[in-house]
């Protein structure tokens, strides 16, 4: 078979065929007989006591099955974080519980009291509005420094809005303090990043069944992790035995961080299917979406940057206050800890880093990992930091971060924040990023901008950051309660056609696709083939999921571990019905071959042996055809990428055009390139997003003023530009079969200070001295900026 | 309860309706048409447009008693009559112009609306064209150059992929 399908093609989705005919199958598109639906009552307020709840009104409305509140979940476990983190003293981080259904008190605007099961939906809104919630509504915790300076507490029961004081590396934070006393110069730079809503197209759906006679429990659900989910459920909130429950993520419209979660609105749909024997469907609308889902980002962060003379990176230290909402998602401890300070020195030879996060509970929605998920917050400090050092100290801003890179001859290289990265070369992606950008040609479009009154910048930056979080040894240590592995078992049917089942989750990365490419060229047969199974804890083995951009380099890692093993298995097989030696028995283009002979049968005939083992030896071969490998990484995959952007600025307005975006990605080895420059492209559309459209905003009683798509600011399709993208230079990852790295996040992390820089180059280039403005860049943050420089 | 009879993609339906069930709901829920996505309620994401008597429409913002007697069109029915896709939906697929698959109905419904009035769009016309149709997964980059493909123009020197 030619491997024109094989690993490098740019082969074209089969997924996507279904997506287009309006065939495939979302949560929310399943329905079964006899089902019925819920609909949550949820708060109004961001700080309440309930009171009492009185629903016999809504009980006696047409269609009304049930209704659930707090108080029937009290004897069931909370949905828990997922990573242990401790303060620098040593306290372990507070976890106040999380319930199903708030029970004695609201904590953020939308946080459910209630649940109404009817036979129809609207019936279950009707019912739900008749709810009479008698809450006592208190002063609401909005804003982070507030929140640790007053004694009025998310959680009553901790007595403190500080979830931990974390220190990273705390034996460095004496030495860096040290140097950035005794440096010839520091920049200092505060700044937030902002906060985001997730605002995947499909709204969470969940649908729970319950079978009285077998005790098994089926739950349908948006998940980018399905076995996690199943875990979670089981091991902590239900208790219901991971046997007897089922979680199918089918199709999944999109995640970026904010479907690996658990959420309480899964339990309950169990929990309902079990009291009335029916199946329970909820899917949120958009306004739930955006009150509910785990949000991104929300960090205030002071960033220094300490260097010698010569523009050395001597240190950088910050202290940031992070937000965790009302509580714990199940990874928000993660996220601005070990997937935020380890990142924090960046591309560079800086030989100290300390960082200090707190973690502060508000009367906000859960935040927790958004597409980038930590390496957004710490590459837009560094990057930004690093932009306002050279402009403080006259050097150029790419000629200071080349000067400080770490060289491609120091690999294995271990970074100042405790890191051991593998492989880079940051130099030949700057080298590319200039070349792919005609950067030579900015000078002369600048002048172009200037002749029609507008103001053009260039902004750069390098990032690198870390995929595929792991190994399940290293985490453990540093507090994760899971492993970080994956699982695929690949089965070649009788007829030759192969099943493979695998623990990641596609929700629009392509894995239908690219899997069987990997597939494919290790069996030199036809990728079509080879079919791809996941979503379904019942069929595929136990798997983490798809988030950190870990899908390729950790379960595509165990899908060739467990190839291998296939082929090691067909070898025996081969040989026994060859009559030669395993040793002598060749296996190339779909083909076993005797050496130096030209006896030889196909792949498709040693399938159809396995399973008719007729004449076989048994004593030396099982029947059948089916491997299954786990995989755990021996460290993360470090991408790394230079990016350029260039806008134009009308002075009149503020209002800010990005013209260019490039992006040079290192991603090691690629296996779709189509499907890889797609990723990239979503992430800087997320970035651009980031930088100048999104900000979620609360008021000082916690009602969000940003709760729909009239009040966020989406990107849409004429808020961007083409992009330019090039993953020409990737460095083999070193540690994983495939050599590759993760390319999901990219975009995301490597934009947004691409953006601002390009803002803060064009604003100077005016003659104004504006040396920072808070994401996102808006028409009016920029022109009261311009003003006030003026 | 009130009837309506309409036709769906050359289809005669009827449904016995509420006043305030939504065209994208009697679609969904009664009709069992699934391919048409919900993915707001101020309607501004555009995942349930539809074609009503040759308009665009965002099936969440009609009442389905307000399409009595009209000619609906949804994404069931875009491909042709031998069931390979139609040649929006195959420029689509040839330039990656989807990945998570919750917009795209919209996004095919939306461009054949504008292909139908300006069959040569420039990029700038197909930007601001989209204006009513969100997506979180692409960037817009391949949907956009998937439009100009389907329409005919060459978009190879559109920046790689």
């Amino acid at each position: 078979m030619p491997k024109d399908g094989g690993i490098g093609a740019a082969t074209t989705r089969r997924e996507d065929v279904r997506f287009l005919t309006g065939t495939g199958r979302y949560t929310d598109d399943i329905q079964t007989h006899a089902e019925c639906a819920a609909i949550f009552a949820r708060s109004t307020v961001a700080n309440g006591i309930i009171k009492s709840i009185d629903t016999t009104a809504a009980a006696a409305m047409p269609g009304v099955l049930a209704i659930f509140t707090g108080e029937d979940f009290v004897e069931v476990g909370g949905n828990p974080a997922g990573w242990l983190i401790n303060s620098r003293d040593g306290e372990p981080m507070k976890e106040p519980k999380r319930p199903v259904l708030a029970h004695g008190k609201v904590r953020h605007v939308g946080d459910a009291y209630a649940a109404v099961i009817a036979e129809t939906v609207q019936q279950a809104r009707d019912a739900a509005e008749m709810i009479e919630a008698d809450i006592e509504e208190l002063p609401a915790v909005v804003n982070m420094k507030d929140a640790l300076a007053g004694d009025n507490f998310v959680h009553d029961e901790i007595g403190t809005n500080q979830c931990f004081d974390w220190g990273w590396i705390e034996d460095n934070r004496a030495a860096t303090d040290e140097a950035i006393k005794n440096a010839h110069h520091v920049t200092t730079l505060e700044l937030v990043n902002n906060r985001l809503v997730p605002n995947a197209m499909e709204p969470r759906c969940s649908i729970g069944s319950y079978h009285p006679g077998t005790g098994d429990y089926t739950l349908h659900t948006t998940s980018q992790n399905p076995h996690l989910t199943r875990l979670l459920i089981s091991a902590f909130v239900m208790g219901i035995p991971e046997n007897k429950l089922t979680v199918i993520a089918p199709d999944v419209g999109g995640g970026f961080g904010s479907k690996i979660y658990h959420y309480g609105e899964e339990a309950l749909v169990l929990a309902a299917a079990k009291k009335l024997g029916r199946t329970v469907k909820w899917t949120a609308d958009r306004s739930e979406a955006f009150l509910t889902d785990a949000h991104g980002r929300d960090h205030v962060t002071k960033i220094e940057l300490a260097m010698d003379k010569d523009g050395n990176f001597l240190a950088f230290r910050t202290e940031t206050h992070a937000n965790v909402g009302a509580y714990l998602s199940n990874f928000a401890t993660a996220t601005p800890t070990f997937l935020h300070g380890t990142l924090m020195a960046g591309n560079y030879t800086v030989p100290l880093v300390y960082v200090n996060v707190k973690a502060v509970f508000t009367n906000t929605a859960p935040v927790d990992a958004y597409r980038g998920a930590g390496r957004p917050e710490a590459t837009y400090s560094l990057e930004r930091v690093i932009d306002m050092a050279a402009r403080e100290i006259g050097r150029d801003p790419t000629d200071l971060r080349r000067q400080n890179f770490i060289k491609p001859d120091q690999y294995p290289y271990a970074s100042a924040a405790g890191l051991e990265y593998d492989s880079g070369n940051y130099d030949a992606l700057m080298d590319k990023m200039e070349e792919v950008s005609d950067k030579a040609g900015f000078a002369a479009r600048r002048a172009e901008s200037e002749a029609k009154g507008l103001l053009r910048g260039f902004g750069v930056n390098a990032y690198i950051e870390a995929c595929g979080i792991a190994p399940s040894n290293l985490v453990g240590i540093l507090g994760s309660r899971v492993g970080l592995y994956d699982a695929a078992t690949v089965r070649v049917n009788a007829t030759g056609n192969l099943s493979v089942m695998v623990g990641a989750h596609s929700h629009g990365q392509g894995h239908e696709t690219v899997f069987p490419q990997v597939v494919a060229e290790m069996l030199g047969i036809d990728p079509m083939s080879i079919e791809i199974v996941h979503g379904d804890t019942s069929k595929i083995p136990f798997g983490m999921g798809t988030y950190g951009s870990r899908s390729l380099a950790v379960c595509g890692s165990a899908v060739v571990r467990a190839t291998e093993k296939i082929i090691n298995k067909a070898k025996k097989i081969a040989a026994h019905m060859l009559e030669a030696a395993e040793a002598d028995i060749d296996f190339t283009d779909g083909e076993f071959s005797v050496a130096g002979t030209d006896k030889k049968v196909s792949f498709g005939e040693v399938a159809l042996k396995a399973y008719i083992p007729h004449n076989f030896p048994l004593e030396d071969i099982e029947p059948g055809l089916e491997e299954t490998a786990f995989y755990d990484p021996a460290n993360f995959t470090y991408p790394s990428g230079a990016y350029c952007c260039e806008v134009e600025i009308d002075p009149e307005t503020g209002k800010v055009r990005v013209d260019r975006m490039t992006a040079v990605d290192d991603f090691g080895n690629v296996i779709n390139p189509m499907v890889v420059t797609g990723q990239v492209h979503g992430g800087l559309g997320q970035g651009i997003g980031q930088a100048l459209l999104e900000n979620t905003t609360y008021d000082e009683n916690g009602q969000l003023l940003s709760a729909s798509y009239m009040d966020y600011a989406m990107p849409r399709a004429d808020d961007v530009p083409y992009y330019i993208v090039d993953h020409s230079q990737g460095n083999a990852c070193t540690h994983n079969p495939l050599g590759v790295k993760g390319c999901g996040e990219a975009g995301a992390i490597g934009s947004p200070p691409t953006v601002v820089n390009a803002v803060i180059d064009a604003i100077q280039s005016g003659g104004m001295n504006v040396t920072h403005i808070d994401m996102p860049v808006s028409p009016h943050r920029v022109w009261a900026a311009m003003n006030n420089a003026k | 309860m009130t009837k309506v009879t309409m036709t769906i993609n050359g289809k005669e339906v009827s449904g016995d309706v509420e006043g305030r069930t939504l065209l994208s709901s009697f679609l969904r829920e009664d009709l069992r048409m699934t391919g048409t996505h919900i993915g707001c309620d101020t309607s501004q994401c555009g995942a349930c447009t539809v074609h009503v008597n040759g308009k665009t429409v965002k099936s969440c913002t009609m009442f389905a008693a307000e399409a009595e007697g009209a000619q609906v069109s949804t994404i069931e029915g875009q491909a042709n009559a031998d069931g390979s896709l139609n040649v929006i939906q195959q420029a689509f697929q040839d330039h990656h112009g989807l990945q998570c698959g919750f917009c795209t109905p919209g996004m095919v419904m939306t461009t054949a609306a504008l292909l139908k009035i300006n069959p040569k769009p420039s990029e700038q016309e197909v930007r601001e064209h989209l204006e009513g149709n969100i997506c979180r997964c692409t960037g817009y980059h391949n949907i956009v150059k998937a439009i100009l493909a389907a329409s005919g123009q060459d978009v190879s020197t559109i920046a790689a992929e």
